[in-house]
């Protein structure tokens, strides 16, 4: 007998939904004559956590926009659940939820409306549900006493955890990550990497996370990528990263710091 | 690259981005609440300095007028000089450039730091159109204020000649004698013209400014940039299609 097809549940009691997978073909991405993203091919199974790793500037936020669609492929494709991620009317039928590096929280709006914007643009409860649903949002990331300031007034880490909150909101059937630990300390770093966790293993949501965090990526993927000039160097399970056989990923993943042949001058050399 | 190329991509997405946001129409009813706070923002806080540049405007006016007339033409026909004036052309142009430069940059100035800020982008993954939320609004209330403020700047441009008509030594018409004029030689036509005129620059400058902030990519350089370019462009729309649209109601 074939196991169940694996749902996506909620923290609001709402029923359950199938989680979705993504598969991404062959992307490639230009802007300009500048090439980002060079022939990437991978996907991520329903319910799975995918963490996508690589150094600045090789391709991962723009490859994760490429998921929600928020860009546009040069060439190749994103699918999440068979549909075309580029599609307008994909949103429309999977309910995916980015939480961006810097937060992107509506500054003019309260943490309260931020997280009750979703519910109320889509007309998804009256005003005593989204009441209870924010609350009970924003009482899984310990934030209730955050609800009537405004992101100005939220320290980075809260920020991010309104972030999550507001995706939470909108029970995800696909959750991305961008950076979701940079400019944390590592006490808040954890904290996030459990809450992504968390959320993974109570509600079975398909994740990406995007990331150049080694900790958080062993600490919680199922499997990693590794995105490096635009090319996918690396694909396989957390384990597999302790002995990398590619020199470029294996320096990626244990720098080490040469005062006798400092990298800054390797980088003066190559431009 | 073709040097025409930006201005035609800048009118094709300024028409898609109408499109898009009239597709979204009937959502207006329940954006009630952001529909008023526009109506406010457009209306109610640009009243007071379109009153007094327009009571300025046709003071001026009344007076140039009243020197030109001066031993060559009956001074009475200033109040008709200054009524179509005002009705026809300075009323609607003035309200549209003080929106431009007082509305309009505010809306790029915000649109534009939303988009750099990704608050767009997460409307976007949210699936609430930035059209619908942001734009249709705004739309919808410069519909309502751009009649109201050209109302206004014309009854105080005329209000403003008829004072210096009173007062200037040279000129000394009463204000009777000046609006007996305005009324008999002016039809309803010259004021429903500028009505029509300041539906058209409302729109387009709102257009303009909502598709240069929600189009700015870069950082909080760019914002200002966007401002800017803004404002100039609606400016420059303004005056254009003035010429058209005179030509066209005529």
């Amino acid at each position: 007998m074939s196991a169940p097809a694996p749902t996506t549940r909620n923290p609001f009691g709402a029923p359950e939904t199938p989680a979705v997978g993504v598969v991404v073909e062959k992307l490639c991405k230009n802007f300009g004559a500048f090439e980002v993203l060079r022939d990437v091919s991978f996907s991520v199974a329903p319910g799975e956590i995918f963490v996508l790793m690589g150094p600045s500037g090789s391709g991962k936020s723009v490859l994760l926009k490429h998921v929600v669609g928020l860009e546009l492929p040069t060439a190749g494709r994103v699918t999440v659940d068979a549909l075309d991620a580029a599609a307008e009317t994909t949103r429309e039928k999977i309910r995916m939820a980015l939480v961006f590096q810097a937060g992107a929280l509506f500054n003019s709006l309260s943490v309260y409306d931020n997280l009750a914007l979703y519910l109320r643009e889509h007309r998804l409860a009256d005003e005593r549900g989204i009441r209870e649903k924010v609350m009970r949002a924003l009482q899984i990331l310990s934030l209730e006493n955050a609800a009537r300031k405004h992101p100005a007034e939220l320290s980075g880490g809260m920020k991010k955890r309104v972030a999550i909150a507001r995706a939470l909101v909108m029970e995800p059937q696909l959750m991305l990550y961008d950076e979701p630990t940079s400019e944390l300390d590592p006490v808040m770093s954890a904290t996030i990497a459990e809450i992504i966790a968390t959320l993974k293993e109570q509600y079975r949501v398909t994740t990406i996370v995007v990331s150049h965090d080694r900790d958080l990526a062993l600490g919680i993927a199922d499997r990693v990528g590794i995105l490096m000039g635009g090319r996918l160097r690396f694909l396989g399970r957390p384990a597999e990263l302790r002995a990398p056989t590619d020199a470029a990923v294996a320096d990626f993943l244990n720098p080490k710091i040469d005062l006798r042949n400092p990298r800054f001058k390797q980088l003066e050399m190559s431009s | 690259m073709n040097p025409l190329t930006p201005l035609l991509e800048g009118i094709g997405s300024t028409v898609l981005l109408l499109v898009r946001s009239l597709r979204h129409l009937p959502t207006l009813p329940r954006q009630f609440g952001r529909f008023i706070e526009q109506c406010y923002l457009i209306g109610y806080t640009t009243l007071p300095i379109v009153a007094i540049l327009c009571f300025f405007i046709g003071s001026v006016l009344a007076l140039q007028s009243g020197f030109a007339a001066q031993n060559r033409a009956p001074k009475e026909f200033i109040g008709l000089l200054v009524g179509v004036s005002m009705a026809r052309e300075l009323g609607p142009v003035m309200v549209a450039i003080l929106l431009a430069g007082r509305v309009g940059s505010a809306i790029a100035a915000e649109l534009a730091s939303m988009k750099v800020y990704q608050e767009v982008d997460a409307l976007v993954t949210m699936n609430i159109p930035p059209e619908r939320m942001l734009v249709l609004p705004r739309l919808a209330a410069v519909a309502v204020m751009m009649p109201v403020l050209t109302i206004v700047a014309d009854l105080v441009g005329w209000f403003g000649g008829a004072i210096v008509c009173k007062y200037a030594g040279f000129i000394s018409i009463e204000p009777e004698s000046y609006f007996a004029t305005m009324r008999q030689f002016m039809h309803f036509d010259s004021v429903l013209n500028g009505l029509v005129k300041a539906e058209i620059f409302g729109g387009v400058v709102i257009l303009v400014c909502c598709n240069i902030g929600l189009n700015t990519r870069g950082g909080p350089r760019e914002i200002g940039a966007a401002v800017t370019r803004a404002v100039v462009t609606s400016l420059i729309m303004i005056l254009l299609l003035d010429y058209f649209v005179t030509d066209a109601l005529h």
